[in-house]
């Protein structure tokens, strides 16, 4: 089985106060964790690559729960996540793919309200590339108030070997939310769309 | 009395834990703290900056605090430091200046415990999304060349016309490998802020 060997992380945290409009009470929080980890099938075609999704779990939990105290270590502060992956040059698309189990889960397994599917995004990029990173409510995907994206990069990865492995999270709805749909406060939240 | 009009502030640690290959235990870590402020003086010329100056007492505080407990560390425990600033297309250059020279590195170095070396510091014009290269020197003895370093920072929504983008970078550690000679950490006197 292929070792995560991961060659650096960092977590950051957003804190918005306001956009132009009225101040918030509570402001919003964005934050996203990311992992510079070793690319174990670059530079040649590898048939079978499922192996590394069984690998990579301890890590997106780890990170879930870096994040998550990043946030106070309060699960019920989050209403929204996503995750994303950029694959080093040496790389294919596939491989970014591997992160959709284990990071998703991670996530699911330590939020009490999360039974969206965890949006996501992947490309293959140099280090500097930035992915923009989907959010969407954890509870229910089309509340309209909580779709977002946050903005995910690093100067120096990945490089040709590497993959960039990403989770995010939000504490809430976009901080001046008025574009109407549906409401966090209306949700059925039994199958993770409304 | 002005204080920092602030509508988000954004805080990164990195840990870096190999580099070429090599192991780096315990990781190298560092972090940024940015305000993005709305800018008094925007749009128009101001002969007095008091009020940038003013914000940037506040500033130096609230983000050398933000860095330390993002690091999760004791002031004490500190090593380097910078600030920069990134000041919108209506304002001008010297506001920067107002913000960062006066008055911010005296509570800076107080939420370092004792910062004794002149904090590094850069400053631009920009727009939304450019990126502010933060330079770091050791806090306690700038000659300290392990210590040299910078750490980029970048908001996609900042600065706007009307904003300035203020950052503080404080780490708990050098570069990952540092093989370039030169006054050590432990060989710091730490009491000229030089060596």
């Amino acid at each position: 089985m292929p070792e995560v060997i991961i060659r650096k992380s960092f977590i950051t945290i957003e804190e918005i106060f306001h956009e132009g409009g009225p101040p918030s009470a509570r402001p919003l929080r964005r934050g996203a964790v990311a992992s510079v980890i070793v690319n174990p099938y670059a530079g040649r075609y590898v048939e079978s690559i499922t192996d590394f999704i069984d690998d990579l779990r301890p890590l997106g939990l780890q990170m879930a729960k870096d994040l998550l105290k990043a946030f106070g270590d309060e699960p019920s502060l989050i209403e929204g996540y996503g995750k994303g992956a950029i694959v080093g040059e040496a790389g294919e698309l596939e491989h970014g793919a591997l992160w959709h189990a284990p990071g998703g889960y991670s996530m699911r397994e330590l939020l009490p309200a999360s039974k969206a599917i965890v949006p996501s995004t992947k490309k293959v990029g140099g280090p500097g590339t930035l992915l923009d990173v989907p959010v969407t409510h954890s509870n229910a995907s089309y509340v309209r108030s909580h779709f977002d994206a946050i903005e995910v990069g690093c100067s120096d990865a990945p490089r040709a070997h590497e993959m960039l492995v990403i989770l995010v999270m939000t504490s809430g709805a976009r901080i001046h939310n008025r574009a109407g749909g549906l409401a966090a406060a209306d949700i059925i939240g039994e199958d993770g769309l409304k | 009395m002005s204080t920092a009009k602030i509508r988000k502030i954004v805080t990164t640690v990195e840990n870096t834990y190999l580099e070429m290959g090599k192991s780096i235990d315990p990781p190298t870590r560092r972090a940024a703290s940015v305000a993005v402020i709305e800018n008094p003086c925007a749009g128009s010329y101001h002969e007095d900056l008091e009020a940038l100056m003013v914000i940037g007492e506040e500033l130096g505080e609230l983000l050398g605090r933000k860095c330390v407990e993002a690091l999760g560390i004791e002031p004490s425990q500190a090593q380097s430091y910078g600030k920069s600033a990134m000041v919108g297309e209506n304002g001008e250059l010297e506001h920067a200046a107002a913000i960062l020279h006066p008055r911010l590195g005296k509570p800076l170095r107080a939420a370092v415990e004792k910062g004794a070396a002149l904090v590094a510091s850069s400053k631009k014009m920009g727009s939304m999304g450019q990126v502010l290269d933060v330079p770091l020197g050791h806090k306690k003895a700038a000659y300290v060349r392990s210590h040299f370093d910078g750490m980029e920072v970048r908001i996609n929504d900042a600065p706007r016309a009307n904003e300035i983008m203020v950052a503080v970078a404080v780490t708990d550690s050098g570069r990952p490998l540092p093989r370039v000679g030169g006054l050590t950490h432990g060989d710091a006197v730490g009491e000229d802020g030089l060596r």
